[in-house]
Protein backbone atom coordinates (compact mmCIF):
# COMPACT_ATOMS: atom_id res chain seq x y z
CA UNK A 1 0.00 0.00 0.00
CA UNK A 2 3.18 2.41 0.71
CA UNK A 3 3.41 3.01 -3.28
CA UNK A 4 -0.26 4.10 -3.74
CA UNK A 5 0.49 7.31 -4.31
CA UNK A 6 3.48 6.93 -6.50
CA UNK A 7 5.50 10.22 -8.06
CA UNK A 8 3.63 9.65 -11.32
CA UNK A 9 -0.13 9.92 -9.97
CA UNK A 10 0.90 12.81 -7.85
CA UNK A 11 2.58 14.63 -10.92
CA UNK A 12 -0.50 14.21 -12.81
CA UNK A 13 -2.70 15.39 -9.59
CA UNK A 14 -0.19 18.67 -9.60
CA UNK A 15 0.41 19.06 -12.77
CA UNK A 16 -2.87 17.99 -14.68
CA UNK A 17 -2.35 17.78 -18.51
CA UNK A 18 -4.61 19.04 -21.01
CA UNK A 19 -6.60 20.54 -18.35
CA UNK A 20 -8.76 23.89 -18.67
CA UNK A 21 -11.04 24.61 -21.59
CA UNK A 22 -11.39 25.14 -25.42
CA UNK A 23 -13.19 27.74 -27.75
CA UNK A 24 -15.22 25.30 -29.65
CA UNK A 25 -15.18 21.87 -28.34
CA UNK A 26 -17.11 19.03 -30.41
CA UNK A 27 -18.69 17.82 -27.84
CA UNK A 28 -17.97 18.05 -23.71
CA UNK A 29 -19.74 16.37 -20.38
CA UNK A 30 -19.11 16.91 -16.84
CA UNK A 31 -20.08 14.49 -14.21
CA UNK A 32 -20.18 14.60 -10.33
CA UNK A 33 -19.53 11.89 -7.53
CA UNK A 34 -21.54 12.84 -4.98
CA UNK A 35 -20.04 10.25 -2.61
CA UNK A 36 -17.27 12.65 -2.42
CA UNK A 37 -17.67 15.80 -4.40
CA UNK A 38 -15.24 15.15 -6.81
CA UNK A 39 -16.07 16.67 -10.57
CA UNK A 40 -15.07 16.37 -13.71
CA UNK A 41 -15.92 17.76 -16.89
CA UNK A 42 -14.31 17.07 -20.57
CA UNK A 43 -14.14 18.59 -24.21
CA UNK A 44 -13.40 17.09 -27.04
CA UNK A 45 -12.33 18.07 -30.52
CA UNK A 46 -13.02 15.84 -33.21
CA UNK A 47 -12.21 15.76 -36.68
CA UNK A 48 -12.71 12.63 -39.18
CA UNK A 49 -14.02 10.54 -36.13
CA UNK A 50 -10.43 10.92 -34.20
CA UNK A 51 -9.60 13.35 -30.99
CA UNK A 52 -7.66 15.57 -32.02
CA UNK A 53 -7.49 17.41 -28.66
CA UNK A 54 -9.19 17.33 -25.82
CA UNK A 55 -9.47 18.98 -22.01
CA UNK A 56 -10.19 18.07 -18.73
CA UNK A 57 -10.90 20.49 -15.80
CA UNK A 58 -12.53 19.03 -12.88
CA UNK A 59 -11.54 19.61 -8.61
CA UNK A 60 -11.81 16.39 -6.46
CA UNK A 61 -9.15 13.54 -5.04
CA UNK A 62 -5.60 12.52 -6.28
CA UNK A 63 -7.08 9.78 -8.16
CA UNK A 64 -9.72 11.38 -9.85
CA UNK A 65 -7.82 13.97 -11.27
CA UNK A 66 -4.95 12.20 -11.96
CA UNK A 67 -6.71 9.52 -13.95
CA UNK A 68 -8.46 12.60 -16.28
CA UNK A 69 -4.95 13.98 -16.84
CA UNK A 70 -3.32 10.01 -18.06
CA UNK A 71 -6.43 9.71 -19.84
CA UNK A 72 -6.39 12.58 -21.44
CA UNK A 73 -2.73 11.71 -22.85
CA UNK A 74 -4.09 8.60 -23.78
CA UNK A 75 -6.89 9.55 -26.17
CA UNK A 76 -5.43 12.39 -28.39
CA UNK A 77 -5.36 10.94 -31.74
CA UNK A 78 -7.53 7.77 -30.91
CA UNK A 79 -10.45 7.18 -33.28
CA UNK A 80 -14.07 7.41 -31.19
CA UNK A 81 -14.93 3.58 -31.67
CA UNK A 82 -11.71 3.22 -29.98
CA UNK A 83 -12.87 4.97 -26.78
CA UNK A 84 -15.90 3.91 -26.72
CA UNK A 85 -14.31 0.03 -26.36
CA UNK A 86 -12.24 1.68 -23.57
CA UNK A 87 -12.79 0.18 -19.50
CA UNK A 88 -11.62 0.00 -16.22
CA UNK A 89 -8.76 -1.77 -17.49
CA UNK A 90 -7.38 0.79 -19.53
CA UNK A 91 -7.76 3.47 -16.69
CA UNK A 92 -6.22 0.81 -14.33
CA UNK A 93 -3.56 0.07 -16.60
CA UNK A 94 -2.88 3.68 -16.75
CA UNK A 95 -3.35 4.40 -12.75
CA UNK A 96 -0.74 1.45 -12.42
CA UNK A 97 -1.88 0.62 -8.99
CA UNK A 98 -4.78 -1.74 -7.58
CA UNK A 99 -8.18 0.35 -6.18
CA UNK A 100 -10.58 -1.15 -3.87
CA UNK A 101 -14.27 -0.48 -5.36
CA UNK A 102 -14.67 3.20 -3.76
CA UNK A 103 -12.04 4.48 -4.75
CA UNK A 104 -12.33 2.50 -8.93
CA UNK A 105 -15.21 4.92 -8.30
CA UNK A 106 -12.91 8.07 -8.02
CA UNK A 107 -10.89 6.98 -11.21
CA UNK A 108 -13.40 5.60 -13.35
CA UNK A 109 -15.57 9.42 -13.35
CA UNK A 110 -12.78 10.38 -15.71
CA UNK A 111 -13.48 7.44 -18.48
CA UNK A 112 -17.91 7.99 -17.62
CA UNK A 113 -17.08 11.31 -18.56
CA UNK A 114 -15.59 11.03 -21.72
CA UNK A 115 -18.19 8.09 -22.85
CA UNK A 116 -21.49 10.54 -22.22
CA UNK A 117 -19.20 12.93 -24.50
CA UNK A 118 -18.68 10.40 -27.47
CA UNK A 119 -22.41 9.34 -27.20
CA UNK A 120 -23.17 12.54 -27.68
CA UNK A 121 -21.61 12.71 -30.91
CA UNK A 122 -22.06 9.44 -32.46
CA UNK A 123 -25.68 9.64 -31.30
CA UNK A 124 -25.10 5.57 -29.75
CA UNK A 125 -26.57 5.10 -26.57
CA UNK A 126 -24.44 4.99 -23.25
CA UNK A 127 -23.56 1.69 -22.64
CA UNK A 128 -25.97 0.14 -19.89
CA UNK A 129 -22.71 -0.30 -17.62
CA UNK A 130 -22.27 3.68 -17.71
CA UNK A 131 -25.68 4.83 -17.96
CA UNK A 132 -26.06 2.56 -14.69
CA UNK A 133 -24.25 3.57 -13.06
CA UNK A 134 -25.80 4.64 -9.68
CA UNK A 135 -23.88 7.22 -7.81
CA UNK A 136 -22.29 9.37 -10.03
CA UNK A 137 -24.40 11.63 -12.11
CA UNK A 138 -23.99 12.67 -15.74
CA UNK A 139 -24.87 15.68 -17.80
CA UNK A 140 -24.30 16.65 -21.16
CA UNK A 141 -23.46 20.03 -22.17
CA UNK B 1 2.60 23.61 23.39
CA UNK B 2 2.94 20.32 25.07
CA UNK B 3 -0.29 18.55 25.07
CA UNK B 4 -1.74 17.20 28.20
CA UNK B 5 -2.02 13.56 28.80
CA UNK B 6 -5.24 11.63 28.74
CA UNK B 7 -6.45 11.31 32.12
CA UNK B 8 -8.72 8.23 31.94
CA UNK B 9 -11.16 6.04 34.56
CA UNK B 10 -11.17 3.05 31.88
CA UNK B 11 -8.53 0.26 31.66
CA UNK B 12 -8.33 0.17 28.14
CA UNK B 13 -5.17 -2.20 27.27
CA UNK B 14 -7.63 -4.75 29.19
CA UNK B 15 -10.72 -3.54 27.69
CA UNK B 16 -8.85 -3.96 24.24
CA UNK B 17 -8.24 -7.55 24.88
CA UNK B 18 -12.05 -8.06 24.94
CA UNK B 19 -12.02 -7.29 21.22
CA UNK B 20 -10.58 -10.02 18.81
CA UNK B 21 -10.23 -7.48 15.35
CA UNK B 22 -7.66 -5.28 17.66
CA UNK B 23 -5.19 -8.20 18.36
CA UNK B 24 -4.80 -8.66 14.07
CA UNK B 25 -2.18 -6.28 12.35
CA UNK B 26 -2.65 -4.93 9.32
CA UNK B 27 -0.95 -4.86 5.87
CA UNK B 28 2.18 -7.08 7.38
CA UNK B 29 2.84 -5.99 10.61
CA UNK B 30 0.89 -2.70 11.12
CA UNK B 31 -1.06 -2.33 14.30
CA UNK B 32 -4.67 -1.51 13.62
CA UNK B 33 -5.79 2.05 14.92
CA UNK B 34 -9.67 1.40 14.68
CA UNK B 35 -10.95 5.05 14.69
CA UNK B 36 -14.26 4.90 12.75
CA UNK B 37 -16.53 3.83 15.49
CA UNK B 38 -18.95 6.76 14.88
CA UNK B 39 -19.45 4.78 11.63
CA UNK B 40 -19.32 1.20 13.29
CA UNK B 41 -18.24 -0.26 16.61
CA UNK B 42 -15.81 -3.43 16.91
CA UNK B 43 -17.33 -6.19 18.70
CA UNK B 44 -15.99 -7.53 22.04
CA UNK B 45 -15.79 -11.64 22.40
CA UNK B 46 -18.80 -11.10 24.99
CA UNK B 47 -21.14 -10.21 22.41
CA UNK B 48 -19.20 -12.73 19.62
CA UNK B 49 -19.66 -15.58 22.24
CA UNK B 50 -22.98 -14.55 22.52
CA UNK B 51 -23.98 -15.12 18.76
CA UNK B 52 -22.33 -18.44 18.80
CA UNK B 53 -24.16 -19.40 22.07
CA UNK B 54 -27.87 -18.55 20.65
CA UNK B 55 -27.07 -20.50 17.12
CA UNK B 56 -25.66 -23.76 19.04
CA UNK B 57 -27.80 -23.99 22.10
CA UNK B 58 -30.83 -21.88 21.67
CA UNK B 59 -32.27 -20.85 18.20
CA UNK B 60 -35.46 -21.08 16.49
CA UNK B 61 -38.17 -18.48 15.83
CA UNK B 62 -39.80 -16.65 18.25
CA UNK B 63 -43.19 -16.18 19.30
CA UNK B 64 -44.34 -19.23 17.80
CA UNK B 65 -42.63 -22.54 18.75
CA UNK B 66 -44.18 -24.96 21.33
CA UNK B 67 -41.10 -26.61 21.81
CA UNK B 68 -38.31 -25.83 24.44
CA UNK B 69 -35.96 -24.67 21.48
CA UNK B 70 -38.67 -21.72 20.44
CA UNK B 71 -39.24 -21.41 24.21
CA UNK B 72 -35.78 -20.75 25.11
CA UNK B 73 -35.06 -18.41 21.77
CA UNK B 74 -38.51 -16.34 23.14
CA UNK B 75 -37.36 -15.72 26.54
CA UNK B 76 -33.48 -14.88 25.54
CA UNK B 77 -35.06 -11.90 22.75
CA UNK B 78 -37.78 -10.90 25.50
CA UNK B 79 -35.18 -10.18 28.30
CA UNK B 80 -32.55 -8.26 25.56
CA UNK B 81 -35.80 -6.30 25.41
CA UNK B 82 -35.61 -5.57 28.91
CA UNK B 83 -31.91 -4.71 29.08
CA UNK B 84 -32.08 -2.23 26.56
CA UNK B 85 -35.53 -1.03 28.10
CA UNK B 86 -33.04 -0.89 31.67
CA UNK B 87 -30.10 0.97 29.35
CA UNK B 88 -32.79 3.87 28.17
CA UNK B 89 -34.92 3.61 31.11
CA UNK B 90 -37.84 3.23 29.34
CA UNK B 91 -40.57 3.38 31.99
CA UNK B 92 -42.41 0.50 29.93
CA UNK B 93 -40.87 -2.65 28.18
CA UNK B 94 -43.58 -2.40 25.80
CA UNK B 95 -42.44 1.24 24.65
CA UNK B 96 -39.19 -0.82 23.26
CA UNK B 97 -39.45 -1.95 19.54
CA UNK B 98 -36.57 -4.21 18.14
CA UNK B 99 -35.41 -2.99 14.18
CA UNK B 100 -32.95 -3.46 11.93
CA UNK B 101 -31.39 0.41 12.85
CA UNK B 102 -31.50 4.14 13.56
CA UNK B 103 -32.58 4.36 10.33
CA UNK B 104 -35.44 1.80 10.70
CA UNK B 105 -36.46 3.55 13.62
CA UNK B 106 -36.63 6.67 12.04
CA UNK B 107 -39.14 5.53 9.04
CA UNK B 108 -41.18 4.26 11.15
CA UNK B 109 -42.04 7.16 13.30
CA UNK B 110 -42.19 9.37 10.26
CA UNK B 111 -44.00 6.47 8.15
CA UNK B 112 -47.05 5.35 10.97
CA UNK B 113 -46.75 8.53 13.54
CA UNK B 114 -46.22 11.09 10.67
CA UNK B 115 -49.07 10.00 8.52
CA UNK B 116 -51.63 10.30 11.01
CA UNK B 117 -50.17 13.39 12.57
CA UNK B 118 -49.49 15.50 9.50
CA UNK B 119 -51.58 17.15 7.06
CA UNK B 120 -51.73 20.01 4.41
CA UNK B 121 -51.22 22.68 6.84
CA UNK B 122 -48.83 21.73 9.60
CA UNK B 123 -44.96 21.62 9.82
CA UNK B 124 -42.24 19.91 10.29
CA UNK B 125 -39.32 20.82 12.27
CA UNK B 126 -35.92 19.10 11.65
CA UNK B 127 -31.92 20.72 11.80
CA UNK B 128 -29.63 21.69 9.17
CA UNK B 129 -27.26 19.06 10.96
CA UNK B 130 -29.20 15.53 10.82
CA UNK B 131 -28.24 12.75 9.73
CA UNK B 132 -29.60 11.75 5.82
CA UNK B 133 -31.82 9.10 7.46
CA UNK B 134 -33.43 11.49 10.24
CA UNK B 135 -33.79 14.00 7.05
CA UNK B 136 -35.08 12.57 4.00
CA UNK B 137 -37.98 10.40 5.65
CA UNK B 138 -38.94 14.11 6.80
CA UNK B 139 -38.81 15.25 3.27
CA UNK B 140 -40.66 12.47 1.78
CA UNK B 141 -43.24 12.67 4.60
CA UNK B 142 -43.68 16.22 3.53
CA UNK B 143 -44.31 15.68 0.04
CA UNK B 144 -46.44 12.87 0.95
CA UNK B 145 -48.72 14.55 3.12
CA UNK B 146 -48.12 18.73 2.03
CA UNK B 147 -46.87 19.36 5.20
CA UNK B 148 -44.54 22.12 5.30
CA UNK B 149 -40.81 20.91 6.42
CA UNK B 150 -38.30 23.71 8.62
CA UNK B 151 -34.97 23.96 9.86
CA UNK B 152 -33.23 24.61 12.53
CA UNK B 153 -29.62 26.18 11.30
CA UNK B 154 -26.63 25.94 12.17
CA UNK B 155 -23.95 28.68 14.05
CA UNK B 156 -20.20 28.71 12.10
CA UNK B 157 -18.90 26.24 15.26
CA UNK B 158 -21.86 23.30 14.21
CA UNK B 159 -24.40 24.21 16.90
CA UNK B 160 -28.01 24.87 16.15
CA UNK B 161 -28.46 28.29 16.30
CA UNK B 162 -31.22 29.51 18.82
CA UNK B 163 -32.19 32.67 16.68
CA UNK B 164 -32.95 30.44 13.86
CA UNK B 165 -35.31 28.10 16.41
CA UNK B 166 -36.31 31.84 17.69
CA UNK B 167 -37.45 32.38 13.95
CA UNK B 168 -39.45 29.19 13.73
CA UNK B 169 -41.62 30.40 16.67
CA UNK B 170 -44.45 31.82 14.72
CA UNK B 171 -44.94 28.67 12.36
CA UNK B 172 -48.21 27.14 13.11
CA UNK B 173 -49.35 23.26 13.29
CA UNK B 174 -45.94 22.02 14.28
CA UNK B 175 -46.51 18.23 14.64
CA UNK B 176 -43.45 16.76 14.54
CA UNK B 177 -39.61 18.44 15.30
CA UNK B 178 -36.73 15.24 14.77
CA UNK B 179 -32.98 16.43 15.95
CA UNK B 180 -30.30 14.13 16.59
CA UNK B 181 -28.60 14.07 20.49
CA UNK B 182 -25.09 14.19 18.95
CA UNK B 183 -24.07 15.12 15.50
CA UNK B 184 -22.58 12.52 13.32
CA UNK B 185 -20.47 14.96 11.36
CA UNK B 186 -19.58 16.84 14.06
CA UNK B 187 -20.14 15.54 17.10
CA UNK B 188 -22.21 18.74 18.67
CA UNK B 189 -24.07 18.05 21.90
CA UNK B 190 -27.68 19.02 21.20
CA UNK B 191 -29.73 20.48 23.96
CA UNK B 192 -32.76 17.63 23.86
CA UNK B 193 -34.67 18.91 27.18
CA UNK B 194 -34.87 22.07 25.37
CA UNK B 195 -35.83 21.18 22.29
CA UNK B 196 -38.61 18.53 23.74
CA UNK B 197 -40.03 21.82 26.12
CA UNK B 198 -39.95 23.52 22.15
CA UNK B 199 -41.67 20.78 20.70
CA UNK B 200 -44.47 20.09 23.56
CA UNK B 201 -44.94 24.04 24.17
CA UNK B 202 -46.44 23.78 20.06
CA UNK B 203 -48.64 20.32 21.26
CA UNK B 204 -45.68 18.44 18.96
CA UNK B 205 -43.79 15.32 19.74
CA UNK B 206 -39.61 15.34 19.34
CA UNK B 207 -38.11 12.33 17.44
CA UNK B 208 -34.39 11.96 18.64
CA UNK B 209 -32.06 10.15 16.51
CA UNK B 210 -29.56 8.86 19.40
CA UNK B 211 -27.42 7.02 16.97
CA UNK B 212 -24.04 8.41 18.36
CA UNK B 213 -25.52 9.56 21.92
CA UNK B 214 -26.25 5.93 23.20
CA UNK B 215 -23.40 3.75 22.58
CA UNK B 216 -21.22 6.94 24.45
CA UNK B 217 -23.61 8.32 27.17
CA UNK B 218 -26.20 7.33 29.71
CA UNK B 219 -29.41 8.08 27.93
CA UNK B 220 -32.19 8.33 29.92
CA UNK B 221 -35.37 9.01 27.85
CA UNK B 222 -37.45 10.42 30.71
CA UNK B 223 -35.27 12.79 31.73
CA UNK B 224 -34.62 13.85 28.45
CA UNK B 225 -38.31 14.71 27.85
CA UNK B 226 -38.39 13.26 24.64
CA UNK B 227 -41.51 11.13 22.39
CA UNK B 228 -39.14 9.10 20.53
CA UNK B 229 -35.71 7.67 20.16
CA UNK B 230 -33.84 5.85 18.11
CA UNK B 231 -30.85 3.53 18.09
CA UNK B 232 -28.61 1.37 16.35
CA UNK B 233 -27.02 -1.58 18.41
CA UNK B 234 -23.98 -2.14 15.95
CA UNK B 235 -23.14 1.17 16.95
CA UNK B 236 -22.91 -0.01 20.71
CA UNK B 237 -20.72 -3.00 19.94
CA UNK B 238 -23.33 -4.84 18.76
CA UNK B 239 -24.46 -7.19 15.98
CA UNK B 240 -26.68 -5.60 13.28
CA UNK B 241 -29.70 -5.22 15.18
CA UNK B 242 -31.36 -1.13 16.65
CA UNK B 243 -34.44 -0.48 18.44
CA UNK B 244 -36.43 2.34 18.60
CA UNK B 245 -38.11 3.68 22.03
CA UNK B 246 -41.33 5.63 21.75
CA UNK B 247 -44.27 6.51 24.16
CA UNK B 248 -46.74 3.80 25.25
CA UNK B 249 -50.13 5.99 24.53
CA UNK B 250 -47.93 7.13 20.96
CA UNK B 251 -47.50 3.81 19.87
CA UNK B 252 -50.63 2.40 21.03
CA UNK B 253 -52.68 4.98 18.58
CA UNK B 254 -50.28 4.42 15.58
CA UNK B 255 -51.25 2.01 12.67
CA UNK B 256 -48.46 -0.34 11.90
CA UNK B 257 -45.34 0.11 9.88
CA UNK B 258 -44.80 -3.50 8.24
CA UNK B 259 -47.51 -5.69 8.23
CA UNK B 260 -47.50 -9.15 7.98
CA UNK B 261 -47.06 -12.24 10.27
CA UNK B 262 -46.17 -11.71 14.18
CA UNK B 263 -47.73 -7.92 14.48
CA UNK B 264 -51.68 -9.39 14.10
CA UNK B 265 -53.93 -10.80 16.90
CA UNK B 266 -56.48 -12.28 14.55
CA UNK B 267 -56.66 -12.01 10.59
CA UNK B 268 -59.79 -12.46 8.72
CA UNK B 269 -59.86 -12.58 4.69
CA UNK B 270 -61.43 -9.12 4.59
CA UNK B 271 -59.27 -7.11 8.03
CA UNK B 272 -57.23 -7.58 10.67
CA UNK B 273 -56.78 -6.82 14.27
CA UNK B 274 -53.03 -5.44 15.57
CA UNK B 275 -50.89 -7.48 18.11
CA UNK B 276 -50.45 -5.40 21.30
CA UNK B 277 -47.24 -3.53 21.79
CA UNK B 278 -44.07 -4.01 21.10
CA UNK B 279 -44.99 -6.72 18.91
CA UNK B 280 -47.65 -4.91 16.56
CA UNK B 281 -44.22 -3.07 15.35
CA UNK B 282 -41.98 -6.11 14.99
CA UNK B 283 -43.84 -7.45 11.44
CA UNK B 284 -42.10 -10.78 9.96
CA UNK B 285 -38.99 -12.98 12.17
CA UNK B 286 -36.69 -10.54 13.72
CA UNK B 287 -32.86 -10.94 13.52
CA UNK B 288 -33.48 -13.11 15.97
CA UNK B 289 -29.79 -13.85 17.34
CA UNK B 290 -28.48 -10.19 16.67
CA UNK B 291 -31.04 -8.61 18.80
CA UNK B 292 -30.85 -11.01 21.73
CA UNK B 293 -26.78 -10.35 21.32
CA UNK B 294 -27.55 -6.69 21.31
CA UNK B 295 -28.48 -7.15 24.97
CA UNK B 296 -25.45 -8.49 25.70
CA UNK B 297 -23.54 -5.50 23.97
CA UNK B 298 -25.74 -3.53 26.53
CA UNK B 299 -24.48 -5.43 29.36
CA UNK B 300 -20.91 -5.25 28.33
CA UNK B 301 -21.02 -1.52 27.85
CA UNK B 302 -23.35 -1.29 31.72
CA UNK B 303 -20.59 -3.48 32.70
CA UNK B 304 -17.39 -1.07 32.19
CA UNK B 305 -20.27 1.88 32.86
CA UNK B 306 -21.60 4.84 30.66
CA UNK B 307 -20.18 7.45 32.50
CA UNK B 308 -16.88 6.23 32.86
CA UNK B 309 -17.09 5.77 28.80
CA UNK B 310 -18.34 9.12 28.38
CA UNK B 311 -15.01 10.61 30.64
CA UNK B 312 -12.93 8.51 28.47
CA UNK B 313 -13.98 9.55 25.34
CA UNK B 314 -14.05 13.17 26.64
CA UNK B 315 -10.75 13.22 27.76
CA UNK B 316 -9.67 11.65 24.62
CA UNK B 317 -11.54 14.03 22.62
CA UNK B 318 -9.65 16.83 24.43
CA UNK B 319 -6.39 15.35 23.38
CA UNK B 320 -7.38 14.61 20.06
CA UNK B 321 -8.34 18.33 19.73
CA UNK B 322 -5.11 19.48 21.55
CA UNK B 323 -2.93 17.38 18.77
CA UNK B 324 -4.77 18.32 15.74
CA UNK B 325 -4.74 21.86 16.59
CA UNK B 326 -1.02 21.64 16.03
CA UNK B 327 -0.87 20.73 12.69
CA UNK B 328 -0.20 22.63 10.27
CA UNK B 329 -2.85 23.01 7.75
CA UNK B 330 -5.21 20.97 10.10
CA UNK B 331 -8.46 22.62 9.75
CA UNK B 332 -10.95 21.19 12.41
CA UNK B 333 -15.05 21.84 12.42
CA UNK B 334 -17.40 21.67 15.13
CA UNK B 335 -17.99 23.14 18.20
CA UNK B 336 -14.95 23.30 21.15
CA UNK B 337 -13.80 20.04 22.27
CA UNK B 338 -15.40 19.83 25.90
CA UNK B 339 -18.73 20.51 24.26
CA UNK B 340 -18.83 17.69 21.67
CA UNK B 341 -19.00 13.90 21.99
CA UNK B 342 -15.73 11.75 20.41
CA UNK B 343 -15.86 13.27 17.16
CA UNK B 344 -13.38 15.09 15.09
CA UNK B 345 -13.93 16.31 11.78
CA UNK B 346 -11.01 18.23 10.37
CA UNK B 347 -9.18 18.68 6.54
CA UNK B 348 -5.81 18.44 6.06
CA UNK B 349 -4.57 21.74 3.81
CA UNK B 350 -6.40 21.27 0.18
CA UNK B 351 -5.95 17.07 0.16
CA UNK B 352 -8.74 15.59 -0.70
CA UNK B 353 -10.24 13.21 2.41
CA UNK B 354 -10.31 10.34 0.22
CA UNK B 355 -6.66 10.77 -0.38
CA UNK B 356 -6.14 11.45 3.80
CA UNK B 357 -7.66 8.50 3.87
CA UNK B 358 -5.93 6.31 1.71
CA UNK B 359 -2.82 7.16 3.09
CA UNK B 360 -3.77 6.75 7.03
CA UNK B 361 -4.89 3.35 5.72
CA UNK B 362 -1.68 2.55 4.48
CA UNK B 363 -0.76 2.80 8.01
CA UNK B 364 -3.64 0.67 9.70
CA UNK B 365 -5.51 3.51 10.19
CA UNK B 366 -9.33 3.16 9.73
CA UNK B 367 -11.14 7.06 9.77
CA UNK B 368 -14.35 7.81 7.32
CA UNK B 369 -13.66 10.03 4.33
CA UNK B 370 -16.50 11.45 2.89
CA UNK B 371 -19.82 13.78 3.38
CA UNK B 372 -20.73 11.34 6.37
CA UNK B 373 -24.60 11.65 5.28
CA UNK B 374 -24.76 14.93 5.89
CA UNK B 375 -24.72 16.36 2.58
CA UNK B 376 -26.52 19.69 3.73
CA UNK B 377 -24.52 20.40 6.57
CA UNK B 378 -21.38 19.83 4.36
CA UNK B 379 -22.75 22.85 1.69
CA UNK B 380 -23.68 24.76 5.23
CA UNK B 381 -19.87 24.75 5.59
CA UNK B 382 -18.70 25.02 1.86
CA UNK B 383 -17.41 21.82 1.81
CA UNK B 384 -17.78 18.57 -0.16
CA UNK B 385 -16.36 16.05 2.49
CA UNK B 386 -14.37 16.09 5.56
CA UNK B 387 -12.01 13.28 7.48
CA UNK B 388 -13.63 12.26 10.62
CA UNK B 389 -11.97 10.11 12.86
CA UNK B 390 -14.10 9.13 16.11
CA UNK B 391 -13.13 7.07 19.54
CA UNK B 392 -14.40 4.44 21.66
CA UNK B 393 -13.59 2.37 24.76
CA UNK B 394 -11.05 0.83 23.46
CA UNK B 395 -9.13 3.96 21.92
CA UNK B 396 -6.27 5.33 23.53
CA UNK B 397 -3.86 8.34 22.80
CA UNK B 398 -1.48 6.46 20.79
CA UNK B 399 -4.32 5.93 18.33
CA UNK B 400 -4.27 9.76 18.04
CA UNK B 401 -0.53 9.98 18.09
CA UNK B 402 -0.42 7.15 15.03
CA UNK B 403 -3.20 9.45 14.01
CA UNK B 404 -0.84 12.91 14.02
CA UNK B 405 1.65 10.30 12.11
CA UNK B 406 -0.77 9.61 9.61
CA UNK B 407 -1.58 13.09 9.44
CA UNK B 408 2.48 13.96 8.60
CA UNK B 409 2.54 11.56 5.70
CA UNK B 410 -0.51 12.56 4.30
CA UNK B 411 1.54 16.46 4.40
CA UNK B 412 5.14 14.72 3.26
CA UNK B 413 3.59 13.10 0.84
CA UNK B 414 1.19 15.56 -1.29
CA UNK B 415 3.68 18.88 -0.29
CA UNK B 416 1.32 20.87 2.11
Amino acid sequence: MDDFYRENILDHYRNPRNSGHMEHPSASADGVNPLCGDELSVELEVEDGMVTDVRYNGRGCAISQAAASMLSEAIKGRKLDEIRDLGKEDVLDELGIPLTPIRLKCAMLSVGVLKVAVSQLTGEPLPQEWAGSDEIRWNSA
Amino acid sequence: MAVAPVRTPLDVERIKLDFPILQRPVYGDKRLVYLDSASSAQKPRQVIDRLVEVYETGYANVHRGVYHLGALATEWYEESRDIIAGFLNAPDRREVVFTRDTTEGLNLVAYAYGRMAAGPGDAIVATEMEHHSNMVPWQFLAQQTGATLHYVRLTDDGRLDPDSLSALDGVDNVKIVAAAHVSNSLGTVNDIPGLARWAHDRGAVLVVDGAQAAPHRAVDVQALGCDFYAISGHKLCGPGAGALWGRAELLERMPPFLTGGEMIRTVELERTSWNDLPWKFEAGTPAIAECIAFGAAVRYLQGIGLEAIAEHEHALTRYAYDVLDEIPGVVQYGPPPDERAGIMSFNVADVHPHDVAQILDSEGICVRAGHHCTQPLMRRYDLTATTRASVYLYNTSQDIDALADGIAKVRRTFGV
